[in-house]
């Protein structure tokens, strides 16, 4: 299973297995990671489980779609290397991954 | 309040009641947590039933809020299968429907809300289902093969998305509402005939301004909604979404204040400084609107657990949020945020045939609510002008060539 590597805003690290085919943010989410809300549970509609993706990564976690983009565009904090983590699919490819939380999603 | 150690007893194991449980460990509580539970399964995602799961993209896994081992991994008593009777505050302690009764240091009802009954003849014929719970869905979707028909009794969203979801089934469906427009509780005019549009030219069929006065069965199974009139439109399912009463009786019996589900502050705290109520159950203050209502929305279900579990473990209370929603209906993706209080303009901002576009609804220069369709720029600035209470220009809305980022700059 590919590890996940979430870190809090506070530095603190979880590092996760998470099955293939489940979200990054479902990752979180179904192992209790603070830093991570996903209100509405993976639609793209609330833009509550933004993260920053590890630079040596952001190629490799695939394009936004217009949606998210315009999502994140009224986030709080957001960076170059911002997605949101419920758009982002769980590969073999992605074992390894880093992600950091912003210090709010609300 | 902040003992580390108190007691938490959760009634009701739904969105609500199993992400309080969750916080409350997130944010370090270390005494005892029992989330309590009516249904057989750990508190599950509810919006997806009339969605994706019905559609059968998501499975019973991905609804779950979390993996069955979390609850004892974190020590959280989860006790499914059990109704709580009474509760008797003086005592500080719950009857349960096993006989048990259980004390407890700290009180969060989570109970939610109800799928209101149809009182008419033939509403206890099989096939007449509502739709709350998994198992409802379950039924819901096994009735709906290609070629069944589904009769929806009241034009909400529930109602919407389940035709749609029919629709994606291969199954008939025909949606049946008492106003003269669909979404007349909760959306603007815009909006319902968009959305009447949108599915009749997918092939939903809409019966508007008429009363169901029976439901007409053979062998004890549904075979059709009766109009008064008398006409008779044949189903092989019918689902009732007519709006969903607060489960509060058992909070009104203790004597908590209730007045359409249960008051709270903003703190998510009942009239008794012990216990909590959260979710649908709970009629609450809207910090923006200095105003008290009953909201029906995971939203409202996770920021008032947020509320609670910040209380309860001594926490700074989280920020005030906007209330808000989202439906899922084919592909459209629709967002509303905000509750149209002392409206005085409508306006809309983009073009409904161009099948994006966003209503706001303003009160002088404020933004109160704003009914956003495939327009996640306009939901987005819209939440986040509501909250912060700053005027707008009214013409500048309007005009699709200033964005939505410059508005509101």
């Amino acid at each position: 299973m590919p590890k996940i590597t979430y870190i809090e805003h506070n530095g603190s690290e979880h590092v996760i297995d998470v099955k293939n085919g489940l979200s990054v943010m479902e990752g979180a989410v179904k192992n209790n990671i603070p830093g991570i809300d996903a209100d509405c549970g993976g639609a793209c509609a609330c833009a509550t489980c933004h993260v920053y993706v590890d630079a040596a990564w952001a190629d490799k976690v695939g394009a936004k779609s217009a949606m998210e983009e315009s999502m994140l565009d009224f986030a709080e904090n957001v960076e170059a290397t911002s997605r949101l983590s419920c758009q982002i699919k769980v590969t073999e490819q992605l074992d390894g991954l880093i992600v950091r939380m912003p210090e709010s999603q609300h | 309040m902040s003992e580390e150690n108190t007691s938490v007893v959760i009634v009701g194991a739904g969105h609500a009641g199993g992400t309080a449980a969750a916080l409350l460990r997130q944010y370090g509580h270390a005494g005892p947590i029992t989330l309590i539970g009516e249904e057989p399964i750990a508190p599950y995602q509810r919006p997806p039933l009339s969605k994706a799961w019905l559609k059968g993209e998501a499975d019973a896994d991905s609804l779950a809020l979390k993996p069955q081992e979390f609850y004892a991994e974190t020590g959280i008593d989860l006790v499914l299968g059990v109704r709580v009777e009474a509760i008797h505050a003086a005592e500080h302690t719950i009857s349960l429907s096993n006989g048990r009764t259980l004390p407890y240091g700290v009180l969060i009802i989570a109970t939610g809300a109800r799928a209101r009954a149809l009182p008419i003849p033939g509403a206890g014929l099989k096939g007449v289902l509502s739709l709350r719970s998994a198992a409802d869905a379950e039924e819901l979707k096994a009735a709906l093969t290609p070629g069944k028909r589904l009769a929806v009794i009241g034009g909400g969203y529930i109602g919407l998305e389940a035709a749609a979801s029919a629709r994606a089934l291969g199954a008939e469906a025909v949606v049946i509402e008492r106003e003269p427009r669909i979404l007349a509780r909760v959306a603007c005019e815009i909006l319902s005939t968009f959305f009447t549009d949108y599915h009749r030219a997918r092939g939903v069929a809409f019966e508007l301004d008429a009363i169901v006065e029976a439901l007409e069965g053979e062998s004890g199974r549904v075979t059709g909604v009766r109009l008064t009139g008398g006409r008779v439109l044949p189903c092989d399912v019918a689902l009732v979404g007519i709006g969903a009463p607060p489960n509060d009786e058992i909070a009104s019996a203790a004597g908590l204040n209730c007045q359409g589900g249960i008051v709270v502050d903003t703190h998510a705290r009942t009239s008794d400084p012990d216990i909590f109520a959260i979710g649908d159950v709970s009629h609450r203050p809207l910090a923006h609107y200095h105003r008290t209502f009953r909201l029906e929305s995971v939203a409202n279900a996770l920021e008032q657990a947020r509320q609670a579990a910040a209380a309860i473990t001594g926490r700074p209370p989280p920020p005030q949020e906007v209330t808000w929603n989202w439906s899922d209906q084919y592909d459209v993706k629709y967002q509303f945020a905000g509750i149209p209080f002392d409206v005085d303009e409508i306006l809309l901002r983009g073009d409904p045939a161009g099948g994006k576009f966003a209503v706001f609804h303003l009160a002088g220069d404020l933004i109160q609510a704003v009914e956003a369709v495939n327009a996640p720029a306009e939901f987005m600035a819209g939440r986040q002008l509501i909250a912060q209470r700053r005027p707008i220009s009214r013409s500048r809305l309007a005009d699709t060539a200033v964005s939505m980022k410059e508005v509101a700059a």
